[in-house]
């Protein structure tokens, strides 16, 4: 094991793959000589040259459609966006093309490529460059989703991506970059996280807080808290959203009786909307109390310190729902 | 609009200075062919009359649904656009692309089959006129949202080129796809990178039902012009020129000429879709008569055919004959297909069913061909 950052471990697994498939090569505005608008593909130009790091246009629609078509006929791209709120220019060629292809040619053609970049807020960038962008990529089939938390997820989700045969957007967090955490080396081995498996990032009786993404580190800052009131959570980390681990999300609840989405993007059609649909569906026998999502609030993220505080979930509403959720008063 | 009427006749020509040494070839001549080449393009064309023909007529009974757009009026275009190519170039075009499936070696009972919506379509019945794909043969599809094949056509050149092949790709478009951003977007792409691909508008002078005079202030080439793209004209309701045009145009590509701008010039003789008239509202029945007269691919071909005693009117009875009874078997085969399996709703959604986790979610477990909920 090394402790090395989440920046390092997207970097890792990028090198590793492009290593090991010629096949793969990556596009994005700034990937190549300015080494990433967050460093993620820092070193790879120098490594394996213009033909595979591609610095594109700024033409999100555009170098995203390429992407596809280059997938189409078999290479697998990795498409970085800057971040995800630049991807809504690209979406019809991830909804329309990659998403659809396989089904409309009857099988013939297939998608095999990776969609990255950050998704949601960081500090005061406002509401055009804070939102969280899962949504509208796990709302179509023929799409995967994958949200890592931390670096050694990051790493072994991205080379699992990479190997994928479908379309995987691949969503990250711009404040994680800096995350460090432990990685196993590569010296030992291939590090690959299958897609479809949560996590139980931390182990409790009384409530299970389901989470993905960044929230994942709200979730067990709130989860710290509440242990000092004597409460007890599971926090899962979903990890991936298209596949989802269902059994892993039936089990905590099926443990505890008592749960709470958490999400950074807006409530209404959430992520957390599907969640606690399949929960109601699925262990309502099981609840002992209504499933309460946290989500930001319903406004666009406004600029001001304060406000945008405010709208962000924060350690303190998802123990408020906590509190709700097991019927204490906080 | 009139004034393509007259531009429509001259041969092709190159416009700009940015051009890299590409050239169009102009005057191509009968002689320049084969006798059994000239009756192969008569026949292709033929062929792609009666199929839509026949499809007209399968869409007006109930068995061919949704969106349908015919190609009549525009076979030179597909032909002589597309036979040039080898079978391991691609094409890619939109949602009016029967004739070119043909064209790129697809057979017309897949693709009449897909018309109708049977399992043995060229897509297993899932996507229809618009969706016609072969990749064994090099059509990378039928796509519905305007330009939208155009990154796309970018990104299959651009694998061409990563990986040291020869391959050319050709992205086909209407005229009014050069409004969206992609068209410009993609241009550019190509352009900085040199992409071995040929963008073809087939100018049939109306986006559905707006001239494009109303809707561009001026002409497509110069566009391309303004990303260093070798724009070139060409006369698309003559299949000598056209293919001529295409197989210079194609080798030079192949040999590293970069990205190329083609407008063809053409018109449609039936409406746009089947719900449009022929003529009505933003055409008249006398503009349409008269193009039709005048500029239908294969009475120019005949006609040059017969005063060259190239062909007689006997044989040209016998080709048509011989070519409705090959679209007559497409029908059949169509109509004697079965329809998809119910439990062929949930393939191809996804090409990998991972070993863990959920991937649909609509709560249809245990239907027919339903993958389940992964280790559910």
């Amino acid at each position: 094991m090394a402790v090395i950052t989440y920046r390092e471990a997207l970097n890792q697994a990028l090198a590793e793959e492009m290593e090991r498939d010629d096949s793969v090569f990556l596009m994005g505005e700034e990937v190549a000589e300015y080494d990433g608008a967050y460093k993620v593909s820092k070193g790879l130009l120098d490594q394996f040259g213009e033909r595979r790091v591609v610095d594109s246009p700024i033409s999100e629609l555009g170098f995203a459609g390429l992407g596809v078509g280059a997938a189409m006929v078999g290479l697998r791209p990795i498409i970085e966006f800057m971040t995800f709120n630049f991807s809504i220019l690209a979406l019809d060629q991830v909804l329309n093309s990659a998403a659809k292809m396989l089904y409309m040619s009857g099988g013939q053609i297939s998608c095999p490529m990776v969609f990255r970049g950050p998704t949601g807020a960081a500090l005061q960038l406002s509401a055009q460059h804070s939102q969280a962008c899962e949504i509208w990529y796990v709302h179509a089939p023929g799409i995967k989703v994958v949200t890592p938390a931390t670096p050694a997820d990051a790493k072994g989700l991205l080379k699992a991506s990479i190997r994928d045969n479908d379309p995987v957007a691949f969503m990250e967090g711009e404040l994680l970059y800096n995350l460090k955490g432990e990685v196993p080396d590569p010296d030992d081995g291939d590090f690959i996280i299958p897609l479809g498996v949560a996590d139980l990032k931390r182990e409790g009786e009384h409530i299970s807080i389901i989470t993905h993404g960044k929230m994942v580190h709200v979730a067990l800052q709130a989860a710290s808290k509440l242990e000092k009131d004597g409460i007890e959570a599971d926090v899962l980390d979903l990890r991936t959203l298209r596949p989802l681990d269902v059994d892993a999300i039936l089990a905590t609840v099926r443990k505890t009786n008592r749960a709470v989405y958490l999400e950074e993007g807006w409530p209404w059609g959430g992520v957390g909307s599907q969640i606690v649909s399949i929960i109601q569906d699925e262990a309502f026998d099981d609840l002992d109390a209504p499933v309460v999502r946290v989500t930001q609030a319903d406004v666009p993220m406004p600029y001001a310190k304060n406000l945008e505080q405010i709208a962000k979930p924060s350690v303190d509403r998802v123990i408020a729902a906590c509190n709700r959720v097991l019927y204490r008063n906080s | 609009m009139g004034t393509a009427e007259a531009e429509a006749t001259k041969p092709s020509k190159t416009s700009g200075e940015n051009g890299n040494g590409t050239s169009s070839p102009g005057g191509a001549k009968l002689g320049d062919f084969s006798k059994e080449e000239l009756h192969r393009f008569m026949r292709a064309m033929l062929l792609f009359r009666r199929f839509e023909e026949k499809a007209e007529e399968a869409y007006a009974i109930g068995k061919i649904g949704g969106f349908c757009h015919l190609h009549i009026g525009q076979e030179a275009g597909a032909l002589g656009l597309i036979d040039p190519l080898r079978q391991d170039d691609w094409v890619i075009t939109a949602y009016r692309d029967h004739t070119q499936a043909l064209a790129k070696g697809l057979e017309p009972g897949p693709v009449m089959a897909e018309l109708y919506g049977r399992d043995t379509g060229s897509s297993r019945g899932k996507g229809g006129s618009m969706h016609i794909f072969g990749a064994e043969q090099g059509f990378m599809g039928g796509h519905g949202i305007v330009g939208a094949q155009m990154p796309m056509a970018a990104g299959m050149a651009f694998a061409a080129k990563y990986r040291g092949t020869d391959q050319v790709c050709v992205c086909f478009m209407g005229d009014a796809a050069v409004n969206q951003g992609a068209f410009l977007e993609s241009l550019n792409m190509a352009a900085i990178w040199k992409l071995p691909a040929i963008f073809v508008v087939e100018n049939n002078e109306y986006g559905m039902g707006t001239a494009f005079s109303r809707v561009s202030a001026v002409p497509m080439i110069q566009r391309a012009d303004s990303f260093g793209v070798p724009a070139h004209t060409v006369d698309a309701q003559d299949i000598i020129e056209t293919w001529s045009f295409m197989d210079d145009l194609v080798k030079q590509v192949r040999e590293g000429a970069g990205p190329q701008f083609v407008e063809a010039r053409t018109y449609r003789f039936k409406g746009h879709s089947m719900s449009d008239p022929v003529s009505g509202t933003y055409r008249s029945k006398e503009e349409v008569d008269g193009r039709v007269k005048e500029q239908d691919p294969i009475a120019i071909l005949r006609n040059r055919l017969f005063e060259a005693d190239l062909m007689t009117e006997e044989e040209l009875d016998a080709m048509d004959d011989e070519v409705r009874k090959e679209v007559d078997e497409a029908a059949d085969f169509a109509d004697e297909a079965p329809l998809p399996d119910p439990a062929e709703l949930y393939s191809h959604v996804y090409a990998e069913i991972n070993e863990h986790g959920r991937l649909f979610f609509d709560g249809r477990d245990g239907e027919a061909g339903h993958p389940g909920g992964g280790k559910d």
